[in-house]
């Protein structure tokens, strides 16, 4: 199966760098962005062929590794 | 003062450290490769700077799950010292040996300079060759030193005492204009609940010698050893 893990900061967590794009965009004359937040996206690829293994799986990897759960929150992704 | 620091691939402050252990205690520290399972005898851990695994996923993420890391949290928890710099102290957090987290600087920049800072709590065995709110000047190199924590951690690190260092003005005061990276209440360093486990962003291993800059850093190395001996 194939995951792909998004990643982004919990909400009320400052993320400067979200910021600093915001106002690149404005810069380059886009308007009517109200916020930017950034994130990663992780994509794993699985030998796993059931559903409910993988995702039990890819979310133990989140909360171990691939996500700072003090700060960041996760999204799995799977498909086959 | 029988003293390892721990090697990680990128780690590059491992060798500043064991000059600053020598010069101040006498004594030859062993490094310690990231690759292995066990630490020797000791009597305090040094997690160094530097940029452990590229700083890759995460500052310290990758490290903190290193061959080695399964026996400093153990010899950590079983009350053997460590002291936690800058990468180190990122480390320190990702393993769980403390609280909060080191993210990106409020400015976006990588910040190389000395900073002031107040020792807010000499009754550590890193601290307490300073004087009570003694203000220090130590260097900082970080591009991720901007510490964070919820409301309930950063209220029990106040009432525990666990606030360490923070930064400051040459004053002494703790002023929004004297903080470099946005960490919460201008946190620079702080202990787990035994006071056992210092985390700091500031480098005392550079600052060893007034040749360097300041030998500020001195304290900490003998304090340990005053405390350790």
């Amino acid at each position: 199966m194939h995951a792909k893990v998004y990643i982004t900061f919990k909400n009320g967590v400052l993320d400067p760098q979200g910021k600093a794009i915001h106002h690149a965009l404005l810069a380059l004359g886009f308007s009517g962005i109200n916020d930017v937040r950034q994130g990663k996206l992780i994509e794993l690829d699985l030998a796993e062929t059931d559903p409910d293994k993988a995702h039990r799986t890819v979310d133990e990897m989140c909360s171990k590794l691939l996500a700072n759960t003090v700060i960041e929150t996760y999204q799995i992704e799977l498909t086959a | 003062m029988r003293a390892s620091i721990i090697v990680f691939p990128g780690s590059n402050c491992d060798r500043d450290a064991q000059v600053a252990i020598e010069s101040v205690t006498g004594g030859t520290p062993t490094m310690v490769w990231h690759r292995d399972s066990n630490l020797p005898d000791t009597d305090l851990i040094v997690l160094p700077g530097g940029f452990a695994h590229g700083d890759y996923l995460r500052c310290g993420a990758i490290a903190a799950h290193s061959p080695i890391m399964k026996d400093v949290v153990r010899r950590a928890e079983a009350g053997t010292p460590v002291l936690a710099i800058c990468n180190g102290f990122q480390v320190a957090i990702e393993a769980g040996l403390l609280p909060g987290a080191l993210v990106r600087n409020a400015n976006l920049k990588f910040i190389c300079k000395p900073v002031h800072l107040r020792v807010e709590n000499t009754h550590t065995p890193f601290t307490h060759m300073y004087d009570e709110d003694e203000v220090i000047l130590l260097p900082i190199a970080n591009h991720d030193g901007n510490y964070m924590a919820d409301a309930d951690t950063l209220a029990e690190l106040t009432d525990q005492g666990r606030i360490v260092l923070r930064y400051c003005d040459s004053a002494g005061a703790v002023t929004e204009a004297a903080n470099p990276n946005g960490s919460a209440m201008n946190i620079a360093g702080i202990a787990n609940a035994e006071r056992t486990i210092l985390g700091m962003m500031p480098h005392p291993e550079r600052f060893v010698d007034e040749a360097l800059g300041g030998d500020y850093g001195r304290s900490v190395f003998g304090s340990l050893m005053g405390a350790l001996a």
